[in-house]
């Protein structure tokens, strides 16, 4: 822009001094209302060739604008969408050649139409400064008396006031009509039964590993290790798997029977395999970040902290409750079965949650 | 006389003879010897004494002259063959210092170091043993990343970029682990990671996690489609990344729309 700079004097306007020289503060010791400062010319206003210029380059956006456009129908065109295609492109790395040139290009051409009206507007429109008044919004005394007037006269001869079958049944249908909708609603709500108060566990349920999809062994569990498991009855071919497990989900380990500290729990287990929900009693994420040695689970959202040898014990973080137990024991041919289903509400504490 | 008994022992008489006589001793030895395991005992237990001498070296200040445990380190009776493989074959032994979580490092002994302490270890009380290389090659890659999303994703993250526990520990990234190391790190659960027993997450499936993991983070072979990374550790980065550089862009444009035109003026 350094064309700009050696402007010929002769389009220079005169300069001008801010505030028009008035006084700040007025004699009654208000402060004066300063007005506009004058307004000032831009290089485009007074320079023709600046004008001309500014003009080319809101015609370059739009025109760039155009050929992005071009160029991503030819790319459409030409590249081959797959994972087969793809190139390195630095500081991106490995893309689809595809994606990338409809994306840049889409980006350019839209970008350009904007960048062109901006310049455009900050060149060449109008850039005069002019005082729009507030107004009051209300409206005039005369315009508010009239339509009270035009109301009491629409209710004078509509008879309203008079013919009380009318209005009463009117005021009848018009409460009836919400019934409708709060009968398609309740569908929603707000009685969501013993939703989150039950889980699909029962009193002599096999557990399932969520691996093999086979009953689990008590000796299969060893000592440090780490398994998943489902109900008997749920597959994940069901149509309702997703919601089944997001409360059935289980974590199963195996402690020395001398490491669990809450004898209750231990005596919920089956020889140190321990069953506790796999989801997070605080707002319910799944949690399996097991640590074998300290018997900590870590709940990755909010870190909460649960101690697996002492009943799930909070001991750190938001959770409110403890991960609940699963009584478990073994079936004649020593699988895993449940002795009970959940004694509490598996997931997020609610309002109504019985303790 | 001498010409006649001369030409009863034909030159090549002793030769032939001795050849017999060699195989005659062999096929006894081969027929009545106990089979070739003396042998094989001799250097297994040769491999153990080495073994033993190397641990009693680098490993019994903290585990015990006789690998019982101390308040230092752990017992290692019964951790087997495969602990010790992964442990020092990962650089993770010998410890450097006592901390939250023992990280892998240079890896200073050799892989016949490791074996005879592997062997040694192997004595004290049986445990998993080092796998063979079918054990863990050729698995399904899809089942695997399911199998993946099941069990290992909570700690080590999706891409196996790995993430962070409680208290200091960390699930580590996997990428560059060799499948051996990672078979031997399911099978015995080193440190704070639970183990997966074929019990309960049969070989096959191993093979298949072991396969994905392999294929998820070796980003030469495998490119991801998706461009950057950004270290593939979910919202953390990306967020960052959106934060930085796409807001900044955006603070940019409003800035200039926004911006006084330049005013012409006489100086
Ligand atoms: S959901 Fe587990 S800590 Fe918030």
């Amino acid at each position: 822009m350094t064309s700009q700079d050696n402007m010929s004097e002769e389009h220079l306007p005169e300069a001008t001094h801010g505030h028009g020289g008035g006084p700040v503060v007025s004699k009654d010791g208000y402060f004066a209302d300063p007005g506009l400062p004058p307004h000032e010319h831009r290089r485009t206003d007074i320079d023709e060739k600046a004008a001309r210029r500014a003009e080319r380059q809101v015609a370059t956006w739009f025109l760039l604008s155009m050929l992005a456009t071009v160029g991503f129908i030819a790319s459409y065109v030409i590249f081959k969408p797959g994972p087969t295609h793809h190139v390195y492109i630095w500081p991106v790395g490995d893309v689809s050649p595809l994606n990338f040139a409809l994306g840049v290009t889409l980006g350019i051409s839209l970008f350009a139409i904007g960048a062109g009206a901006v310049h455009w507007a900050r060149t060449l429109m109008s850039d005069e400064e002019h005082i729009a008044e507030r107004h009051p919004i209300e409206s005039s005394p005369e315009v508010r008396e009239q339509v009270f007037a035009d109301f009491r006269q629409g209710a004078k001869e509509s008879g309203f006031g008079r013919r009380k079958l009318i209005r009463n049944t009117m005021i009848g249908a018009m409460a009836m009509v919400p019934l409708s909708a709060v009968v398609l609603f309740r569908d929603l709500g707000p009685l969501p039964e013993k939703k989150l108060d039950t889980t699909g566990w029962k009193a002599g349920m096999l557990l399932k590993n969520m691996n093999t999809g086979e009953p689990i062994k008590a000796s299969d569990v060893q000592v440090g290790s780490l398994t998943f498991a489902m109900p008997q009855d749920l597959s994940e071919d069901d149509e309702d798997f997703q919601v089944r497990i997001a409360k059935d989900a289980l974590m199963l380990v195996r402690l020395q029977p001398g490491d669990i500290k809450d004898k209750n729990s231990a005596a919920w287990g089956y020889e140190g395999v321990l069953a506790f929900s796999k989801i997070c009693t605080h707002v319910g994420c799944p949690i399996s970040l097991y640590e074998q040695q300290t018997h900590h689970v870590l709940c990755p959202c909010h870190q909460s902290t649960f101690d697996l040898s002492d009943g799930a014990r909070v001991i750190f973080g938001p959770a409110g409750h403890p991960l609940p137990q699963l009584q478990i024991g073994v079936d004649s041919t020593g699988n895993l079965e449940a002795l009970n289903g959940f004694t509490v509400p598996v997931g997020p504490g609610f309002w109504e949650r019985s303790e | 006389m001498k010409k006649l008994s001369a030409r009863r022992r034909h030159p090549l008489a002793a030769l032939v003879v001795l050849i017999f006589a060699l195989a005659a001793t062999g096929g006894l030895w081969a027929a009545l010897a106990p089979t070739s395991s003396a042998s094989a005992d001799a250097s297994q237990s040769l491999q153990v004494e080495e073994g033993k001498r190397l641990f009693q070296v680098g490993c019994a200040s903290c585990h015990g002259l006789n690998g019982e445990g101390t308040n230092l380190g752990p017992s290692l009776v019964g951790v087997g063959s495969a602990a010790v493989d992964f442990q020092v074959g990962t650089g993770r032994m010998p410890a450097q210092q006592p901390g939250a979580q023992v990280p892998s490092k240079k890896v200073i002994y050799n892989q016949a170091q490791i074996d005879q302490m592997a062997a040694y270890v192997a004595t004290l009380g049986s445990g998993p043993v080092i796998p063979t290389q079918d054990q863990y090659s050729g698995g399904n890659v899809a089942s695997g990343g399911e199998l993946f999303r099941t069990n290992c994703a909570q700690c080590h993250n999706f891409a196996g970029a790995g993430g962070a526990l409680s208290e200091g520990k960390y699930a580590p990234s996997l990428a560059g682990v060799s499948a051996k190391h990672i078979y031997e790190a399911m099978l015995t659960g080193p440190q704070n990671m639970p183990s997966f027993p074929n019990s309960t997450m049969p070989e096959q499936q191993k093979k298949d996690i072991i396969a994905y993991v392999q294929h998820a983070t070796n980003s030469d072979a495998n490119p991801s489609y998706g461009g950057m990374t950004l270290g593939a550790i979910g919202p953390v980065s990306e967020g960052l990344f959106g934060w930085i550089f796409a807001l900044g862009a955006l603070i940019g444009t409003a800035i200039w729309i926004a911006a006084r035109t330049p005013k012409a003026k006489k100086s």
